[in-house]
């Protein structure tokens, strides 16, 4: 699996937060939705795992790039929601790379957890639904490029 | 030594992805369970419907690798059918074994389909060879695994004295050595392994996060607080820190993983015929890292012309995927028994 790059562990500097936390917000939840919304449509999610998110909220947030996204699923679709009241049913916070990392399987999530990277709030059981769908996904052969990146490793 | 002597490198999947990170990273067989109560990992959206067993028991099989099937935890009052009809459903599928806990289940498998390969789990608890032997005569069962108690000299005379063959923990998370019989769970939550198939269910598990720690209860109680800098563990009442005459301190067990690429030369020597990875509920990456691992250690015992030891890195990968950091040698070198 992906062994042709690498990502390292890194921050970002903290005035990319600050000015991350300045800018819209929808853009990220657009994004994530449609991206969910194709895996749905390829049928890469099992149904199972979708019944159970039906009218739950969920937040990603981005701790280092000050970027969230906040969205809903429901009647068969991931929907953006542009003002979520309330703490939402499950939020994940990590860095960008502790985030990448898990979405390129190149690190466990339980792992980062246990190191105290990557964060799971509200309800668990909903947590472990996300993480072992995520987990199931046939993901296709991934390019194999050199990625660098400016900052300092480990 | 050449390859053939070695023992078997035995992996977990909870999930297609993460059997084939198994298969593709040298394990010699792979376990899993169904999406359902009669194996010990039953969470949430984890494990096999029968399309994708097919397909990982093909994938397997295409590579030559073997795939046991965890049918592990004890049939329920009034449903014993489900645990009958996930043997049969094993059985059909060609798994190369199914590994039983249940001694009725043992006798049902050994009776219905008497060609079928059994293995012992170790949720069946048996640690003296006599137990073994019971097994191996009544059920015709081919291999035990053993629970997590024994020191190693204690392994080897259970290898010494039954024709079944061993198999032992090599790495994972640990319990607090009372393997299939550890009732912990149901004391808070009602649910434990052996009745649902998890240690302290997801949905009575919470994680709440306050300014400079987090807490973690279990349907309400309060097992542990994290600064946020520390470590965190598993959800498990074994593995919480409790008030005991005034000291708050991890009372049973602190998180640790067991880790025996240190002892590996010594558990080929005594006769092991397999090693075991624990961890059916992590993640692809989880199997590929721990897989990798074990079977570049396993395959350093077979170059005659160096010595065997254990490259820092592979300690490196092992401790980073550890619950609570930290790895221990467990029961196999502890000096009382
Ligand atoms: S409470 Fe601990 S020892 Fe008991 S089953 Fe759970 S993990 Fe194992």
């Amino acid at each position: 699996m992906n062994q042709g790059f690498t990502i390292p562990k890194f921050q970002l500097p903290g005035f990319v937060a600050r000015l991350g936390h300045k800018l819209p917000q929808w853009p990220h939840a657009v994004a994530l939705t449609t991206a969910l919304n194709a895996a749905v449509k390829m049928k890469l999610l099992p149904e199972d795992s979708l019944a159970a998110f039906d009218g739950k909220t969920f937040l990603v947030q981005v701790l280092d790039t000050g970027g969230q996204a906040a969205f809903t699923y429901r009647g068969g679709f991931f929907r953006p929601l542009w003002n979520p009241v309330g703490a939402p049913d499950l939020a994940f916070r990590a860095n960008l790379s502790a985030f990448l990392q898990v979405a390129s399987r190149q690190e466990d999530p339980d792992t980062l957890f246990f190191n105290r990277e990557l964060s799971i709030e509200g309800d668990t059981e909903l947590g472990l639904i996300v993480k072992n769908m995520l987990d199931a996904i046939e993901l296709p052969q991934l390019p194999k490029f050199p990625l660098s990146l400016p900052f300092g490793q480990r | 030594m050449d390859r053939s002597s070695l023992p078997d490198l035995v992996c977990p999947a909870g999930s297609l992805p993460a059997l084939k990170a198994a298969v593709d990273n040298g394990a010699d067989a792979v376990y899993l369970g169904f999406k359902n109560d009669t194996n010990a990992r039953n969470f949430a959206g984890l494990n096999f419907d029968e399309k994708s067993m097919v397909e990982g028991i093909r994938y397997a099989h295409d590579k030559g690798c073997e795939i046991l099937m965890a049918i592990n935890t004890f049939p329920q009052a009034g449903r014993v059918d489900d645990w009958r009809n996930a043997v049969d459903t094993a059985a059909g599928f060609g798994v190369d074994a199914i590994i039983l806990a249940d001694v009725g289940l043992l006798d049902y498998a050994s009776k219905r389909h008497p060609n079928q390969r059994l293995h012992l789990s170790v949720q069946g608890s048996a640690t003296s060879y006599e137990a073994i032997n019971f097994a191996h005569r009544e059920f015709g069962v081919r291999r035990a695994v053993l629970p997590r108690v024994l020191t190693l000299a204690q392994v080897e005379h259970v290898i010494k004295n039954t024709p079944v063959e061993i198999e032992v923990f090599g790495f994972g998370s640990l319990c607090v050595m009372n393997e299939g019989r550890c009732w912990l769970s149901s004391y808070a939550c009602g649910e434990s392994p052996n009745t649902v198939g998890a240690c302290s269910p997801a949905k009575y598990v919470k994680w709440d996060k306050q300014p400079g720690q987090m807490e973690t209860r279990l349907n309400g109680i309060l097992i542990d607080r994290f600064a946020d800098n520390e470590p965190a563990g598993y959800p498990t009442l074994c593995k919480g820190r409790f008030e005991v005459q005034g000291e708050t301190y991890y009372a049973l067990e602190e998180p640790t993983s067991l880790n025996v690429l240190e002892i590996l030369p010594e558990i080929i020597k005594i006769g092991v015929k397999a090693i075991k990875v624990e961890g059916r509920q992590r993640s692809p990456a989880y199997v590929t890292q721990v897989t990798r691992t074990l079977r570049a250690a396993l395959d350093a015992l077979t170059n005659e012309r160096e010595r065997y030891h254990v490259k820092p890195n592979w300690q490196a990968e092992l401790s980073k995927v550890s619950e609570g950091n930290q790895a221990t040698l467990g029961a196999y070198n502890r000096p009382w028994r």
